[in-house]
């Protein structure tokens, strides 16, 4: 006897919406509205004091994104979702629903350049600091752990240099700790990799990426895992204690599994207000759709792109934990048997120069700062996405002037050879140059 | 808010509503497995509107002392010693699921502190299925799959929660997950198994009392809910089309307004 629950594929297609409940449209419909009737003085008093569910304002929840969060919850196996307009809002939105000022993180070093900015920078200014801990030192991560840490935050295989995190220890010391943690899964997708089932206790995505695929709208996205129970703690008096905003409701009391998810929406989305256009979570929806089918052709263009690049000739290095030499080789099949994304860092021999005249070559791939497009991407993370960092912060994410990241995309991986190949002999040129 | 029964620690949530002992006290009781967390969105609105509300967690859930209570009967008295234990002579009760079969017992057993009960996704009788009993019993986490899969109708199995961003039985699941299997829902299930009163139990109630029941429920069907009913004298019916059992959360607005008017009607402020 199993149960009949609604598997991935299957979810990814159905999952949070019932055309029953809307007119019989197949298709979800694209609420465009800033704001919903109310029945009466009554409806709309119990709406606004959280004693029934319902939609008030856009700002703070819509039915089209609505679908999109049980979608991405359905999918994540968590208990409740929140999307937001970006990825970066989402991960904003969960560490100041985390976190006082005086709070600590404790953060992986190999993160999305703009995570890094935003807890070395921006975070501080609001008096929440953070320790960064390279994510193989799994030790190091515990003892950073302070008495006013209130969260572990990684993306479980970093930016750009492609280092794992040893998930499933991390965790067992942030509970240890009392502590929750939180994992940015942009590169990996549920398609690859549920953090909830490996310790994480929230998921965030930037839905701009893979999930979407189409490189056609910005989101983002917070999962709930639901098992995290603040009341175990006194680490967290926003979530467990009266709160003024809502008439003394202590959230984790009320609303347990999905507290944070409850605060995160009545607290944060009406105070600051990221919230996603029903437009763009309609697009990502059709995305989402095809999560599957596009992250296997992801996975498999990305094996054949290691191989090719690793027999080359101009090529000094490449980084993926498929490859047998790297070293999270062995956590990477433990953790991501469906694959280990799409991905790929490598060294151009010639340095900063044969980078530069690569990417002005290639034509097929984009020169752009994104990843998860379905088309094939390429950037010199050194002079773009990650060019606001000092040497020592490059340095303690790994990175190097050769680097090019390649975010490969689901075209004929045939057509994607050639145009590489037309990069790499551009490249060689400078240094033939050079040498007479 | 916490207190004492029996001399071991209960929760109670009280609807965000300090419990004041000159309001009417309305107590809802869970079903299998579960804890008060399947009544927000019952609990809020009568506490902000003139009632006292407990929902409790049973001993061996939520974050009440242990260990469970293994029989229905057991429960029954139970609940009576909650009324006793917040120096209250009376009570309303809703009960879901097991929950249900609590309130039979408990209004029956102690008829004067009753006065009025709603039951939602109740039957007379909840024989479990052989196999979902052996894993609950045995620990398994798949049991709380099982249990997910039948409890749900359509709304928890493709989605549109009452309250957006909630995904119903990821929730539900992780209710009973942070829970004890074995030991919470394990004897529930026996004990819901083992109970052969229901019948008899219903046929002694005197005070108003109503059945809410979801058309799609899988764990208790229409028709058991529907015979129950036919052996409470007072009982109304209302019936939630392509609703599952998860009446409370599944059909949250429209269980509400039903209660609302029931208790509103039997139990005023
Ligand atoms: C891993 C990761 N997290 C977060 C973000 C930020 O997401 P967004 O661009 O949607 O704000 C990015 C964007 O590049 C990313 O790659």
């Amino acid at each position: 006897m199993d149960p009949k629950t609604y598997k991935f594929d299957t979810l990814s297609l159905h999952a949070g919406y019932m055309p029953s409940k809307n007119a019989g449209s197949r298709q979800v419909p694209i609420y465009q509205t800033t704001s919903y009737m109310f029945d009466d003085v009554d409806h709309a008093a119990a709406l606004f004091n959280l004693e029934r569910g319902g939609h008030i304002y856009s700002r703070i929840s819509n039915p089209t994104v609505q679908v999109l969060e049980e979608r991405v919850a359905a999918l994540e196996g968590g208990t409740a979702a929140l999307a937001t307009a970006s990825g970066m809002s989402a991960i904003f939105l969960t560490i100041m629903t985390l976190c006082n000022a005086g709070d600590h993180v404790v953060v992986s070093s190999q993160l999305y350049g703009g995570t890094v900015n935003l807890f070395r920078l921006t975070l501080p200014k609001f008096g929440i600091k953070a320790t960064f801990v390279k994510p193989r030192d799994t030790e190091g991560f515990k003892n950073a752990i302070q008495e006013n840490t209130k969260c572990i935050y990684g993306e479980l295989v970093g930016n750009p240099g492609n280092e794992l995190m040893n998930l499933p220890e991390i965790s067992k010391m942030a509970h240890e700790a009392g502590i929750p943690v939180v994992i940015d899964s942009t590169y990996q997708t549920p398609y690859l990799f549920k953090p909830l089932e490996h310790g994480a206790d929230f998921v965030i995505h930037s839905l701009t990426k893979w999930m979407a695929g189409h490189g056609s709208s910005m989101a983002g996205i917070l999962v709930e895992g639901g098992k995290f129970d603040f009341l175990k703690t006194d680490k967290f008096p926003t979530m467990t204690e009266p709160y003024e905003g809502y008439h003394g409701l202590s959230f984790a009391e009320e609303f347990g599994p999905v507290a944070f998810t409850m605060k995160a929406r009545a607290e944060g989305m009406r105070d600051m207000g990221p919230c996603l256009s029903p437009q763009n979570a309609w697009n990502v929806l059709q995305g989402i759709e095809t999560l599957s089918v596009r992250m296997e052709k992801h996975c498999s263009n990305a094996l054949k792109m290691v191989e090719y690049l690793s027999n080359h000739e101009s090529v000094a290095w490449v980084s993926h934990a498929s490859l047998k030499d790297n070293p999270d080789y062995e956590l990477a099949k433990k953790l991501l048997p469906k694959g280990t994304g799409s991905m790929i860092a490598f060294g151009i021999k010639g340095g900063k120069e044969a980078g530069a005249a690569f990417i002005d070559n290639v034509k097929l791939a984009s020169h752009l700062a994104n990843v998860g497009d379905t088309r094939t991407l390429v950037i010199h993370p050194a002079s773009a996405t990650h060019s606001q960092m000092d040497e020592a912060t490059l340095k303690l994410a790994n990175m190097s002037h050769d680097m090019i990241r390649l975010s490969v995309g689901i075209e004929d991986i045939d057509d994607i050879i050639n145009d590489f190949e037309d990069g790499f002999r551009a490249a060689k040129k400078p240094r033939l140059v050079a040498n007479k | 808010m916490k207190f004492k029964v029996n001399n071991k620690e209960v929760f109670a949530s009280t609807g965000g509503r300090p419990f004041d002992k000159k309001k009417p006290l309305i107590i809802f009781i869970h079903g299998s497995g579960l804890s008060h967390i399947t009544w927000v969105l019952q609990t809020r609105y009568f506490a902000f509107h003139g009632y006292s509300v407990l929902a409790i967690d049973l001993p061996g859930h939520g974050y009440s002392e242990g260990p469970a209570l293994e029989s229905i009967e057991e429960q029954g008295k139970w609940i009576a010693d909650v009324i006793d234990s917040v120096e209250m002579e009376e009570a309303s009760l809703v009960g879901h699921s097991q929950g249900c079969l609590v309130v039979l017992e408990c209004a029956s057993q102690f008829p004067d502190k009753i006065k009025s009960i709603g039951l939602m996704g109740g039957a007379g009788a909840i024989p479990m299925n052989p196999e979902l009993l052996d894993l609950a019993e045995k620990g398994d986490p798949k049991a709380v799959d099982l249990m997910m899969d039948w409890a749900h109708g359509p709304a928890g199995h493709f989605g549109g929660h009452p309250v957006p961003g909630l995904h119903h039985i990821n929730l539900g699941g992780s209710i009973v997950i942070n829970g004890s299997v074995k030991n919470a829902l394990g004897v529930d299930f026996r004990a819901c198994d083992n109970y052969k009163n229901g019948f008899e139990a219903a046929k002694k109630i005197k005070c108003p009392a109503i059945n809410i029941l979801g058309d799609r429920d899988r764990m208790c069907p229409l028709k058991e809910g529907k015979k129950l009913a036919e052996h409470i004298k007072t009982s109304e019916v209302e019936i939630i089309p392509n609703c599952g059992h998860m009446i409370l959360l599944e059909e949250a607005g429209q269980a509400l307004e039903i209660l609302k008017k029931f208790i509103r009607n039997n139990h005023p402020v």
